[in-house]
């Protein structure tokens, strides 16, 4: 075994662990737990009042167009974060290789904007 | 420039500059009133041109970016060249057909210029982080390209189609690049040729291999991962199959090649026995599943896929004739396949697309100069001599048997014989069936591109000299 694979070794038992604990939470829920269903416990819970309607409601395009919209200037923030912490590191040439890749994030979002997936009428 | 000097990055600046004209392009786009998409497919068709002269001319030699990770050689700048003019004609032929389907959009040469700089990223790509970086960027826009018609379900249905079997894809070939990062400690592909060489991996490394050929596969639609190509050249609106068929199988066929031979050049016994299966399975499914087509998209895809199977018997010889063959192979079969797509959009009644092969009946009673070049192409799929076609395998075969593969050669001939039954039959519809009702009259420059095609296929015995002198010289700049 190499020692690269070695260093992964904590992780694999961080996997292990984590699988275990979680089947065993499940599997006890399904064991242990008393069950017994009737409709008011299955229906959707809704505060003080009968349901409306079913929880799997039809959502408006829209708010996954805002979602996938915001992911991209998430991922953008997590790339920042190890950037500012090696900044002193990586130099100059690292700063400029940032401020190149917001500028292209930020075409992205001057077309976005011009085009009114912004807007939500 | 001082930031370029710190990466090398001479060597990558072409893609540089088209990346940066794919953004002001995006700009224009959508800050211009008015009609726009005219101005930004020619402003594309300037820039493929430029980016063009300066990989010809922008030095020569091997240059190396980015610390090894990517990396121009002749084999490169000779793919990059044929990537860019099949950007280029897939732009061309799209002018018309778009504004006709009410489907004209200044989004698509823009998407089309960026899968152009993902797909010149593969080629260079030394290094698999580098090559997943360029085949996501191509990916990426080629999804949305798909969908480009997206009021039509049909192309809506292949866009989709494509992203969900493309994200499986890329994550096999993750999976497989995870390995080989793990079992030989490196990214780089010359670090990987020297860990191989020095006796690390085994059987994780040889699992890897086969993965990422699984990715790569899809990629060029190569059989047992070839399900989505006639669905999604279906559905597509034409000049996007055309592009799909050209330029993306050119730079993917690019980045399997460089990707066998740069890290695992030492374990050639290993990937060649995946190759020689990739490639019987593909020659003998495109001839096969061809016959019963009536739609002349989807008989085009089928015969996408035999076409890959037959590049891929030169790559499974493992040696530098065999890349010598598939670099041929890929410059023809772009050619021949663009003028073929190109006489499908010709084919089009009161502004209206057909696209079954019955509509074929009688051209050339209609249409004399449409029905000769098609016929021409046909017969040069078929590998008909003298035309293109018949190099294209003569190269790849002979390798095939000069590396001792006869079987191979020999199930790949046998392949192609049956393979022409169904480019002949398009031949006999068009020049003895009762004629079908005429067809519009073609665009110039879809003419243009069909005409040029046929004519490469024509004259390519009086030009092939120079062009197998080039791909030798390519080949022999892998090795």
């Amino acid at each position: 075994m190499p020692e690269l694979l070695k260093e992964y070794l904590p992780v694999a038992i961080f996997m292990a662990v984590a699988a275990g604990i979680g089947l065993a939470l499940m599997a006890s829920a399904i064991i242990i737990a008393m069950r017994k269903p009737d409709p008011e416990k299955l229906s959707a819970y809704e505060c003080g009042f009968a349901p409306f309607d079913d929880a799997r409601m039809k959502f408006d395009i829209r708010f996954y167009l805002v979602s996938i919209l915001f992911i991209i200037f998430d991922l953008e923030v997590a790339f920042l974060f190890p950037w500012a912490i090696s900044l002193g590191d990586i130099g100059v040439y690292g700063f400029w290789s940032m401020i190149i890749f917001l500028a292209i994030l930020t075409i992205g979002f001057i077309y976005e904007w011009r085009k009114g997936a912004l807007e939500w009428d | 420039m001082w930031l370029l000097e710190q990466a090398d990055a001479a060597a990558v600046l072409p893609e540089i500059i088209l990346a940066v004209i794919a953004m002001v392009l995006l700009m224009v786009g959508v800050f211009r009133k008015g009609e726009t998409a005219n101005f930004v497919n020619l402003a594309s068709l300037f820039g493929l041109a430029v980016v063009a002269l300066l990989v010809i001319f922008g030095g020569s030699g091997r240059m190396t970016a980015f610390g090894g990770a990517f990396v121009v050689d002749t084999f490169a700048r000779v793919m990059k060249v044929l990537i860019l003019f099949g950007s280029a004609a897939a732009i061309t032929l799209s002018v018309h057909f778009m504004k006709e389907q009410k489907i004209e959009k200044f989004e698509y040469p823009i998407l089309i210029l960026l899968a152009t700089v993902g797909m010149m990223m593969m080629v260079s790509a030394n290094d698999l982080i580098s090559l997943y970086m360029g085949l996501e960027l191509q990916s990426l826009a080629l999804y949305v390209v798909a969908a480009i018609d997206r009021d039509n379900a049909r192309s809506s249905e292949a866009g989709l189609k494509y992203f969900v079997l493309g994200a499986l894809s890329s994550g096999m070939l993750l999976y497989g690049a995870s390995l080989i990062y793990g079992f030989t400690g490196a990214t780089g592909f010359p670090e990987i040729a020297a860990a191989t060489a020095a006796g690390a991996g085994g059987l994780g490394v040889l699992f890897g291999i086969v993965f990422v050929i699984a990715g790569l596969a899809f990629k060029v639609s190569a059989v047992p991962f070839h399900m989505w190509t006639p669905d999604v050249y279906e559905g597509s609106p034409t000049p996007v199959t055309a592009f799909f068929s050209a330029a993306p199988k050119v730079a993917a066929m690019a980045l399997l090649v460089r990707t066998v031979f740069a890290p695992f050049s030492g374990l050639v016994p290993d990937w060649q026995q995946i190759l020689v299966f990739v490639s019987i399975a593909s020659m003998v499914l495109g001839a096969f599943a061809a016959i019963g087509q009536t739609n002349i998209k989807r008989l085009l895809a089928y015969s996408s896929i035999g076409n890959m199977g037959y590049a891929l018997v030169g790559l499974a010889a493992g040696t530098q004739e065999g890349v010598r063959g598939v670099i041929i192979y890929m410059m023809i079969y772009m050619i021949m396949t663009l003028g073929s797509f190109a006489c499908v959009i010709a084919m089009a009644r009161k502004g209206r697309q057909v696209e079954e092969i019955s509509d074929l009946a009688g051209l050339a009673r209609t249409d004399k100069m449409l029905a000769f070049v098609l016929a021409m192409l046909m017969f040069s799929l078929a590998g008909i001599p003298p035309l293109a076609g018949f190099f294209a395998k003569y190269f790849v075969f002979l390798a095939a048997i000069q590396a001792n593969l006869v079987t191979l050669a020999v199930i790949g001939v046998v392949a192609s014989v049956v393979g022409a039954y169904y480019y002949l039959r398009i031949v006999k519809i068009m020049y003895f069936d009762e004629p079908a009702p005429g067809f519009d009259p073609m665009h110039g420059e879809v003419r243009l591109i069909a005409v040029l095609a046929g004519a490469f296929s024509l004259v390519f015995v009086l030009i092939a000299q120079p062009l197998v002198n080039l791909a030798g010289a390519a080949a022999a700049s892998l090795f």
